[in-house]
């Protein structure tokens, strides 16, 4: 049941038709996108889109209760007040088994219909599941450091810092991990946030449609560099991703075990960065060095044992 | 010899703790004074700070919870000002260290020593009156229950001007609470005020469902009992089960920090996930023991002002007692985006979906009470209208955070924000307002100014959407929780718009504070001679107001629900005139000193005192023994003063 891929029709054009649902959301979308147009109501990607979708659509299934509920209770409240002359009240009665029938049903009959879309919804969007996409899948690796973020494209041999350079319409898959206090990973417009905890791996994957820049963010607080904790996501055509490739193994310095000592140091707003080289298995050292303790174990070091993969 | 404790523990150089401190300390000290210059000790001493009736135990624990209230209000608007102006370039005027400790404090305050002593004071106050009893099982226990409560909230308010409070929010995940990330006091202060509160909120537990249990007037049956009671006792039931999960969990934090073990750290074999698990497993249910009471009230309030027997009773003690049970199965909807699969998080996003239907039944039922009904539209009836509305709205977005897709966008963020204060709000605290303006009468023998306490009805409710409706908004936009300064400038007019909710809400906090002066200045004119000033239909209306330190010179004969509706119906007067004698606890210092060495003991862990912390505990532990083990605990009331003080009624 788990990790059914997400299919991605049409990447830039055409209407997508979720087959999660095809509610109407019409009172919703206008409760809800009526003014904002940041943020996750302006979805960049199918999982944002679809989560989006989701919750108009839950909005929607739950409205049709609760606005005429709200609706009796004012009624209510108004035509049985003490000072109306014209209600008809009946003090004496406080059981109506029919009445009692409906008041169960309704929302049981409501939470049925809520609970298949729960079951759906977290098996289509599962942050594990592969997405499939007319491009190859780019994998990058995400640190969460305090405070700032460190990117690590190990295919390629090259890593960033608070930015993230993607080609447009190709599915990334991220594993992710904190060497430092749990941080949550998290680009509104591209969807689903995942946890980054010490010594453990989660993973994500996320794609852009289009060609952009869409903020990113801690979305657990981790401390005193937490607000300034942000980075950009920058979509590039497939040819600009290639081409920032070259220009980023052309300058910069590598990210050795120096160079990782020295950025892993807490620091706050920290500017974008990006290191021409990094060592391969950085992700994984980076994992061991956080369940071995401070002091403990350095990145690099000669007599190392292998590595093994941690995590998930 | 001081441990950890210097004088650079004091922070000199931040004139806006100091400036506050100063200001507590000054309110402090000149009402000490005054009680001294008024000779009023000897008084307070008796009737209050040693008291084990339960209604005097609940008017201290609503005393409690109101002054907190104030305080977890001062880190609210300081939070909002700086949210307000902390934008773009601009920095505010609360770095992140102090910023940090302030919604830290905040969560903290609200939960522990706002909305539980808010809710078990009310609680204290009417569950015995309403079973028809004269007082709960233990009550020595209680007493020793509020003061273990204030002495957590008292510990707490200290970290504001010795040392530092915590700076992790009011969960303290670790590693972040570890001792490698916090090695301060900060996080200590919160282990150890919520530890010793949390035993007095054990005890609580342990005494309110014990009462509930065992103690009911002649004829009242499970099913006659008033669903505030129902309310309480799955909340007590919530409190006896789920209280001992943090205690624990604290437990484990506290050897990390204090032994160097490992159980939530990154290394060694640590696991943070298990803090997050045990945390929310307590968590949930902590809800649900501050909602459910709220629920209960609100039970009550509908029905008397409405004229009209509650709808449906029986399935509304059905869906408390579902919910009771339900509450201890959702916690994980706390942390769906930690990566648990989709199986796991679709069966967790189902089983919170599903509370909604008992929680639904309760306000269909609240609707179908008012039907057909003759709406009085005093104070605790505006709030629990105002309460529907507001509910319903709330349990929406909290439905929509149980869709596991649609919590990935909106966890952590101002969205989340909105939606635990518009249920906390709109439910816990109208509940409460509800409760004090409902019950106020019977416990001083005077009713509240109902102008002044509709004018605080109108400015929470306004107050409240002024404030976190532009949360919902935020949360959408991709505002997470907890910034200190804020990155996007086009989010200022939204976060003005909360500032201005926020200052309503002072202005109903001011309308209270004042119903209350007025009231009391007042009260010859507002005295309440009846006992029954609503019309009400429990037993507690059936006594006179305040109600004699027995409750009820006789206990009264339970035929059915809403009993004393069908006495005054009946035409049966409620008190036959055949007085017995009448063994009442006596008062017992037992709680006051215990906490009083609690308080030392726990500041002495905070800074490492250990010779103190030794001292302190064994002096509790004494206290706590003398107590249990002293044999005269009761006193006779006998039947010729009973007569007399029935006759001055």
């Amino acid at each position: 049941m788990s990790r059914r891929p997400i299919r991605n029709p049409g990447l830039l054009h055409g209407p997508r038709r979720s087959r999660l649902l095809c509610w109407p959301a019409v009172g919703a979308t206008i409760l809800l996108a009526s003014c904002a147009p940041a943020g996750i109501l302006d979805p960049q990607g199918p999982i944002a889109a679809a989560e989006r979708l989701l919750l108009l659509n839950s909005t929607a299934i739950m409205l049709v209760v609760v606005i005429p509920v709200i609706v009796a209770t004012l009624a209510f409240a108004w035509w049985y007040r003490a000072s109306n002359t014209h209600a008809t009240r009946s003090l004496d009665e406080s059981y109506e088994g029919r009445v009692e029938f409906v008041v169960w049903s309704i929302p049981a009959l409501t939470v049925i219909l809520l609970g298949g879309v729960i079951w759906l919804g977290s098996h289509e969007l599962d942050p594990r599941a592969p997405i499939t996409a007319k491009s190859d899948p780019l994998r990058v690796d995400v640190v969460a450091l305090d405070w700032k973020w460190l990117f690590i494209y190990s295919d390629q041999g090259v890593a960033a810092v608070n930015q993230l350079v993607i080609p447009a319409g190709a599915p990334i898959q991220f594993r992710l991990t904190s060497a430092t206090v749990m941080n949550s990973f998290f680009v509104p417009q591209l969807g689903s946030q995942i946890y980054t905890m010490g010594g453990m791996t989660t993973h994500l994957n996320l794609l852009a449609d289009a060609p952009g820049e869409y903020p990113g963010f801690s979305a657990n607080f981790s401390g005193d560099g937490f607000s300034e904790m942000r980075f950009i996501v920058k979509s590039v055509p497939a040819g600009d991703f290639n081409a920032w490739l070259e220009q980023v193994r052309g300058t910069g310095s590598a990210l050795d075990a120096a160079g990782y000592a020295e950025l892993a140091k807490p620091s706050k707003a920290v500017p974008p960065a990006t290191y021409r080289s990094v060592e391969p298995t950085l992700f994984e050292r980076i994992i061991e060095q956080t369940l071995a303790g401070p002091g403990k174990a350095g990145i690099g070091g000669a007599s190392r044992p292998p590595l093994h993969q941690a995590g998930g | 010899m001081l441990g950890r404790l210097t004088w650079e523990s004091i922070p000199w150089s931040e004139p806006l703790p100091l400036l506050s401190g100063a200001v507590v300390g000054i309110v402090i000290l000149a009402v000490l004074l005054t009680v001294t210059v008024k000779g009023w000790w000897p008084y307070l001493w008796r009737e209050w700070l040693t008291s084990v009736d339960h209604k005097r135990i609940g008017v201290m624990y609503v005393t409690l919870g109101l002054v907190m209230l104030l305080r977890g209000y001062s880190d609210a608007i300081m939070m909002r000002t700086q949210q307000a102006i902390a934008i773009g370039s601009a920095q505010g005027y609360l770095p992140p260290e102090h910023y940090n400790q302030i919604f830290s404090a905040h969560g903290t305050i609200m939960i522990f020593f706002v909305a539980m002593p808010l809710v078990i004071g009310l609680m204290n106050f009417a569950v015995p009156l309403q079973l028809g009893v004269r007082d709960v099982a233990f009550p020595v226990l209680n007493s020793v229950s509020f003061w273990l409560t204030a002495t957590g909230a008292l510990l707490i308010n200290m970290s504001l001007v010795i040392g530092n409070f915590a700076r992790t929010g009011w969960w303290a995940y670790p590693p972040l609470s570890g001792l490698a990330f916090s090695p301060d006091v900060g996080v200590d202060y919160y282990l150890w005020s919520l530890q010793i509160s949390g035993i007095g909120s054990l005890l609580t537990g342990v005494n309110f469902v014990t009462t509930i249990l065992k103690l009911r007037a002649p004829g009242m049956t499970y099913f006659r009992m008033t669903v505030f009671c129902w309310t309480a006792l799955a909340a007590n039931l919530l409190i006896v089960a789920a209280f001992p999960v943090l205690t624990a969990t604290f437990v484990m934090l506290l050897l990390d920090r204090y032994l160097d073990m490992h159980f939530f750290t990154n290394d060694a074999g640590g696991n943070q996930m298990m803090y997050v698990n045990l945390f929310w497993a307590w968590g949930h249910p902590e809800v649900y023991i501050l909602v459910l009471p709220a629920f209960g009230i609100f039970s009550e309030v509908v029905a008397t002002f409405s004229g009209k027997g509650l709808f449906s009773y029986r399935s509304m003690v059905w869906a408390t007692l579902g919910i009771c049970i339900l509450s201890f199965m959702v916690w994980l909807h706390h942390f769906f985006t930690m990566g648990a699969g989709a199986n796991v998080n679709a069966v967790f996003g189902i089983m919170s979906a599903i509370i909604a239907v008992p929680t639904g039944v309760k306000v269909f039922n609240w609707l179908f009470t008012m039907f057909r009904g003759r709406i009085v539209f005093k104070t605790p009836m505006l709030f629990a209208v105002g309460f529907i509305i507001t509910f319903v709205t709330g349990g929406l977005t909290g439905v929509l955070l149980a869709v596991p897709p649609v919590d990935f966008v909106v966890h952590n963020s101002a969205f989340l924000v909105a939606h635990f204060h518009h249920v906390i709000i709109g439910g816990v605290v109208f509940g409460a307002l509800a409760g004090i303006n409902y019950w106020f009468p019977k416990a001083f023998g005077f009713t509240l100014d109902e102008r002044l306490g509709q004018a605080s009805f109108w400015c929470w409710l306004i107050g409240f959407y002024l404030a976190f409706m532009p949360l919902y908004q935020l949360g959408l936009m991709g505002m997470t929780r907890r910034l200190q300064h804020i990155p996007d400038p086009s989010w200022r007019p939204l976060l003005l718009v909360a500032e201005v909710g926020a200052i309503v809400i002072f202005l109903a906090i001011l309308c209270q504070v004042a119903q209350l002066y007025v009231s009391i200045r007042t009260r010859e004119q507002r005295r309440d001679l009846t006992g029954d000033p609503w019309d009400g239909r429990t037993l507690e209306w059936s006594t006179s107001s305040p109600p004699p330190p027995y409750n009820f010179a006789v206990l009264p004969r339970v035929e059915t629900i809403d009993a004393f509706w069908q006495m005054k119906r009946t035409g049966r007067a409620p008190v036959a005139p055949a007085y017995a004698a009448i063994e009442m606890p006596r008062n017992s210092p037992a709680g006051f000193i215990t906490a009083f060495f609690a308080t030392v003991m726990g500041f002495s862990l905070i800074w490492h005192i250990w010779w103190l912390a030794i001292l302190g505990f064994l002096a509790a532990a004494v206290v706590v023994l003398i107590a249990g083990w002293s044999i005269e605990r009761e006193h006779e009331i006998s039947a010729g003063e009973v007569a007399q003080m029935e006759r001055a009624r």
